[in-house]
């Protein structure tokens, strides 16, 4: 296992740190725009952050390339961005804007489209594990080469029945599948200890015959070389991967929760570090500290010019609602004044 | 030469292998042993790698299906029993049926459940699950009864652009048999009139449509003709055919194996009362199986389940009215 990195020097893949710190940056700008907006009443339902999983998931984005599948969760901004999801579908899919991928029937992390590549996840837990399997499967059977599978999961979700069953799905067929844990110390409000008896996640892989790969998340250097080994080896056939990341969930739940019940001690470990100002500090000391202020720059710009231009956008409108839940003409229970 | 309900089952998942390179069938015992009734025998030499075992993972197995889906195939997961279908019913609920509504990207799969009652089965391998099932909207619910319907409506629903739950009736697998499977077949979504007559109407499906074809002959002998309607599909009902039966005959009985609370029966009882009261001579009736887990012994199981002796009885009772 791979611990945080003592030196500063220029990391083996430039390229990828960039892509990795810019995606990190413009997630945590939306980010804190959604929040704002959440409080200002401008968003109804719930906010999910991923404020402190920024380089884990990222880094899960950066190792994919075109013809992968992409399953995020709900903390998965900068995996998302990195992948290459175009931020103003995150902005429009929260203000329910009608061009937006959901055109408001889903909201907020509910987002995807498998046409780029991403899966739109369902809320319960587990769930796309084995989805993304079956787009292997799928994948295989027509013998299609080289793609993988990258799912993102909390510590909560391996509580699953879905988790299990998913996973060992995955190693029974061989699948390209890279599952990323983000433990991240809470689900909701409930610690570790009242979640799993084991004393790592990663020792699950070992169970599911499935490699495994442990890491700190809070590290982006680290996260990028061992989610992109992961992804490597997933490519290379050597069947499902485990990479279990430990790191801090540094807001609540969702924008509802404060958080308050997140241990003290926690929250000043090396777990507890913010993995942005862990990227923003070795950035600096690369010497890239002006490009960094530029990025910071873009991202804000970006992030501006997408809300003012989707608070301009149409909302759903309920008469022009079709109301099928169906494709087939006729499969939906037609309304009784129609 | 004669074909039974279960071949015809067989033969459409044949035809589908062979017609569309998208198609493949996942389940458990599926490959090699054919499956637990035999629905697939053949198929995975037939098909190399296109008739796939599956864990007893009834939650992935269906989550598969959804993303298999979702990338351009046209999976058919064979549930072993329905009844274990629950196991894998947030991934049908919550999954595949919102798929359509939520990204306006069709999720064409198939759900096979080997559904329903039979002497000796129990509590875990008798159920009937469309109840459940048709509450949900994004699914399609089918039911066949016939041979005929086995064969065209499998086939249909592995064409459709939604997920189809194809509720196929165990009962009926070895001993309901026809001359030969169909060129040509009635639409999905459009119920049938199995049985005409003048007197009161029997809304039936699945395994029900024989029991009350049998309860309308005993009828017939007392005088009274009965028109037996076929639903064939639950989910979309149509209602227009239940409607037109009612119409011609004033009064109506709705059968189904389900519990009594809510279904198809129900569904088909409101319906009528709410938009064809004019037409009623009587106030429409339902039946069902009793309110208890399916039991056991064949004599206790015999009399929860509707039977064309109920069915008649229940008949007598809306003719009396």
């Amino acid at each position: 296992m791979a611990g945080p990195k003592a030196g500063v020097s220029a990391p083996p893949r430039m390229d990828l740190t960039e892509s990795l710190g810019r995606a990190m940056l413009r997630a945590r700008t939306v980010e804190d725009k959604l929040a704002s907006l959440y409080r200002a009443g401008r968003i109804v339902g719930g906010v999910y952050l991923g404020k402190g999983q920024e380089a884990l998931s990222a880094a899960g984005g950066v190792s994919l390339k075109k013809g992968d599948v992409f399953a995020p969760l709900i903390r998965d901004m900068a995996g998302r961005l990195a992948f290459g999801e175009p931020l103003i579908d995150a902005v429009r899919t929260y203000l329910g804007s009608r061009l937006g991928p959901m055109k408001g029937r889903d909201g907020n992390i509910h987002r995807g489209d498998l046409t780029r590549g991403i899966l739109p996840m369902i809320s319960h837990l587990g769930a796309m594990l084995s989805a993304t399997a079956g787009v292997l499967m799928a994948k295989r059977m027509r013998g299609e080469k080289g793609n993988v599978g990258l799912t993102c999961v909390g510590d909560g979700a391996t509580s699953t029945g879905s988790f299990h069953e998913g996973l060992n799905l995955a190693a029974v067929e061989k699948l390209p599948l890279v599952t990323v844990v983000a433990d991240n110390g809470y689900a909701y409000s409930t610690p570790n200890q009242r979640q799993y008896a084991c004393t790592d996640l990663l020792e699950r892989a070992k169970g599911y015959g499935i490699e495994g790969h442990g890491l700190d998340g809070t590290d982006p250097d680290t996260c990028l070389e061992v989610v992109g080994r992961a992804v490597k080896r997933a490519r290379d056939g050597a069947g499902p991967q485990l990479v279990v990341g430990r790191l801090l969930r540094l807001c609540g739940h969702g924008e509802h929760d404060d958080g308050l019940y997140v241990d003290e001690a926690l929250r000043g470990s090396v777990r507890g570090r913010d993995c942005l100002v862990v990227m923003e500090e070795r950035t600096r000391a690369r010497g890239r500290g002006k490009d960094w202020e530029r990025w910071r720059e873009e991202a804000q710009r970006e992030v501006d010019e997408a809300v003012a231009k989707v608070s301009a956008e149409p909302v759903p409108d309920p008469f022009e609602e079709t109301w099928r839940a169906t494709a087939t003409t006729g499969a939906t229970e037609a309304l009784e004044e129609e | 030469m004669s074909v039974t309900y279960l071949e015809a089952i067989r033969a459409a998942q044949e035809k589908a292998l062979r017609d569309d390179p998208k198609v493949f069938i996942y389940g458990q015992d599926v490959g090699r042993f054919g499956g637990a009734f035999k629905a697939t025998k053949n198929l995975a030499e037939k098909f190399p790698g296109r008739v796939m075992d599956s864990p007893i993972s009834e939650d992935a197995m269906v989550g598969m299906a959804v993303g298999a889906a979702m990338d351009g195939m046209r999976p058919v997961v064979e549930m072993q029993f329905a009844d274990f279908s629950t196991v894998g019913l947030n991934q049908v609920l919550n999954h595949a049926a919102t798929t359509y509504w939520r990204t306006g990207k069709p999720c064409p799969m198939v759900l096979r459940l080997p559904s329903g009652g039979t002497p000796g089965s129990g509590p875990f391998h008798s159920q009937s699950m469309e109840t459940i099932y048709s509450h949900y909207p994004g699914l399609v619910v089918m039911t066949p009864a016939t041979v005929e319907d086995a064969y065209s409506m499998l086939l249909e629903a592995i064409g459709m652009e939604d997920p189809v739950i194809f509720c196929e009736h165990k009962l009926l697998y070895y001993h309901l048999k026809a001359e030969a499977l169909p060129n040509e077949a009635v639409p999905a979504f459009r119920a049938r009139v199995a049985r005409p007559g003048r007197d009161v109407t029997c809304v039936a499906y699945s395994a029900m449509l024989h029991e009350a074809v049998a309860a309308a002959e005993e009828l017939a002998a007392e005088g009274y003709e009965t028109e037996v309607v076929d639903l064939r599909t639950v989910k979309p009902l149509d209602t227009d055919t239940i409607l037109g039966s009612v119409a011609r005959t004033g009064r109506l009985l709705a059968v189904g194996e389900s519990w009594p609370w809510g279904g198809a029966s129900a569904e088909v009882v409101a319906r009528v009362a709410s938009e064809g009261f004019e037409l009623l001579d009587a106030p429409p009736k339902r039946l069902n199986a009793k309110d208890t887990p399916i039991p056991y012994h064949p004599n206790l199981w015999a009399a929860h389940r509707p039977t064309a002796v109920r069915i008649a009885a229940g008949l007598r009772e809306v003719l009396r009215y």
